[in-house]
């Protein structure tokens, strides 16, 4: 029951026709950093909508889920967090002590509170990455809002990642604990460089992510250190929390060291993050 | 008109799917994940179409998915294409042993697509960055998403099934359709 036209043509010269303009464009996307521009904007427009909506759905079943706890369950967290809530009223009291002091220094040193002083938007996270190797998501702003490619992404307290792609409405972000992604991180206390990577493996394994190549000759670093990101990198905003140092070990040529850190954010359960609009300047 | 319209109903209901089945795949079963995978939604309906209509129109489901991934990916473009479109293509030679309600073959040949694109992304995308621990990904990625894909695809492949003696049957009544 073909087709007049179709029946003529048999399906390997079809797949090597269709082969050949997936290479093309690969080696274009490689090449040239061409990304099916206007493809994604007909994705853009077909996909983007349904995404937002049914992201919502997705969450509503996941709180449902949460509701099933038992009450023994209910008072054994209930106590659990009462004493986190004893223990964290005191860290604040010791971190007001601190934050009075700190502020007087700044204004010693007249720094500028760069931290506070980006400009910022709010996005949604629409949709999560096709598959089960990559930690991309989607969020409902793009090109419209002022996201360009390239910048950083945070939630709450600490870097999520980077903005790889961007469509009109839509952009996508690749997260730190992606096994691609690479941060020029830095130790806060003591200053020192290193490599922070993404790794599938230990990210699923054991909810971290690995750095390496950090340079510590006075073994100062120890685990429970912040790491941010650092201010050689070039894409990245310098200053911006990644997460706490929780295993480090020398390597094998006795000269840095690396280790492994618990990223600040929870990838699992993120709904809404911030886009940093302000660009790193590396003078380019 | 007559000629042209159960093709078009063909093409509109078979992108609707993959549509749905994307959807689907990155938002709502994100949220169901076992074992911390979540399941290929996209290579049962590319795997079952291939089996059931051939290779040209699981090329064709193959290219769509692929798009729709590449474009969503933040990657290469073309990488997924390319692996959606074999997937379609080998699945449709396997068209002349396939009987409707056998789901054994369909069911073996999803996992075997399944496992083998893990693969390939592995040997693709995380060897060259001397990921060596093969062994970690095959038992922690690979296997828990073919296992968590079958167990839908039991369910999937029959909504496909009823789709596809649908469109059978539109296309004995005109004597048109495609392949």
């Amino acid at each position: 029951m073909n087709r007049k036209g179709r029946s003529s043509l048999p399906s390997k010269y079809v797949l090597m026709g269709l082969t050949l303009v997936c290479v093309m464009l690969l080696f274009a996307s490689y090449a040239t950093g061409y990304s099916g521009e206007p493809l994604r904007s007909v994705c853009n427009y077909i996909f983007v909508p349904m995404q937002k909506g049914l992201e919502y759905v997705g969450d509503v079943i996941s709180i449902n889920s949460n509701d099933t706890k038992t009450k023994e369950q209910l008072i054994a967290e209930n106590e659990k967090l009462q004493a986190q809530v004893d223990n964290l009223s005191n860290q604040i009291t010791t971190i007001r002590l601190e934050q009075s002091e700190l502020e007087t220094l700044q204004e010693l040193y007249k720094l500028d509170k760069q931290y506070s002083t980006y400009k910022k938007t709010a996005a949604r996270v629409i949709g999560r990455g096709g598959n089960n190797w990559f930690d991309t998501f989607t969020i409902n702003k793009g090109s419209a809002d002022g996201i360009k490619p390239d910048m950083n992404v945070i939630a709450g307290s600490g870097l999520v990642g980077i903005v790889a792609d961007v469509g009109k409405h839509h952009a996508v972000v690749r997260s730190i604990i992606d096994d691609t992604n690479n941060v020029s991180g830095m130790i806060l206390s003591t200053d020192d460089n290193c490599i922070v990577s993404g790794s599938l493996k230990y990210m699923n394994s054991s909810n971290v992510i690995l750095f390496s190549g950090l340079e510590d000759k006075d073994d100062k670093v120890s685990i429970g250190d912040s790491v941010v990101t650092s201010n050689i990198s070039d894409k990245y905003l310098p200053g911006l929390l990644i997460g706490y140092v929780s295993e480090i070990s020398t390597d094998t040529n006795k000269l840095t060291k690396s280790g492994k850190v618990t990223p600040v954010v929870d990838f699992k359960h993120m709904q809404d993050v911030l886009v940093i609009l302000d660009l790193k300047e590396t003078g380019k | 008109m007559m000629e042209i319209k159960p093709v078009l109903k063909q093409i509109i209901v078979t992108f609707l799917m993959i549509f749905i089945s994307y959807i689907l795949q990155t938002t709502v079963f994100t949220k169901l994940e076992l074992a911390g995978v979540v399941p290929n939604f996209l290579i049962i309906i590319t795997t079952s179409f291939g089996l059931m209509r051939g290779s040209k129109y699981g090329m064709g489901v193959g290219f769509i998915c692929g798009l729709v991934l590449d474009c969503f990916s933040g990657s290469y473009f073309g990488i997924y294409l390319l692996i959606y479109l074999y997937m379609g293509f080998l699945s449709g030679l396997f068209k002349r042993m396939f009987y409707g309600d056998d789901i054994k073959l369909p069911l073996a040949l999803i996992a075997a697509n399944d496992i083998i694109y893990g693969i390939l992304i592995y040997l693709i995308m995380f060897l060259p960055r001397k990921r060596f621990a093969f062994g970690y990904y095959f038992f922690n990625t690979i296997i828990p998403e073919a296992v968590y894909t079958i167990l839908l695809s039991i369910v999937v492949y029959y909504i496909v099934l009823r789709v596809n003696q649908w469109f059978d049957k539109d296309n004995k009544r005109s004597g048109k359709g495609l392949v």
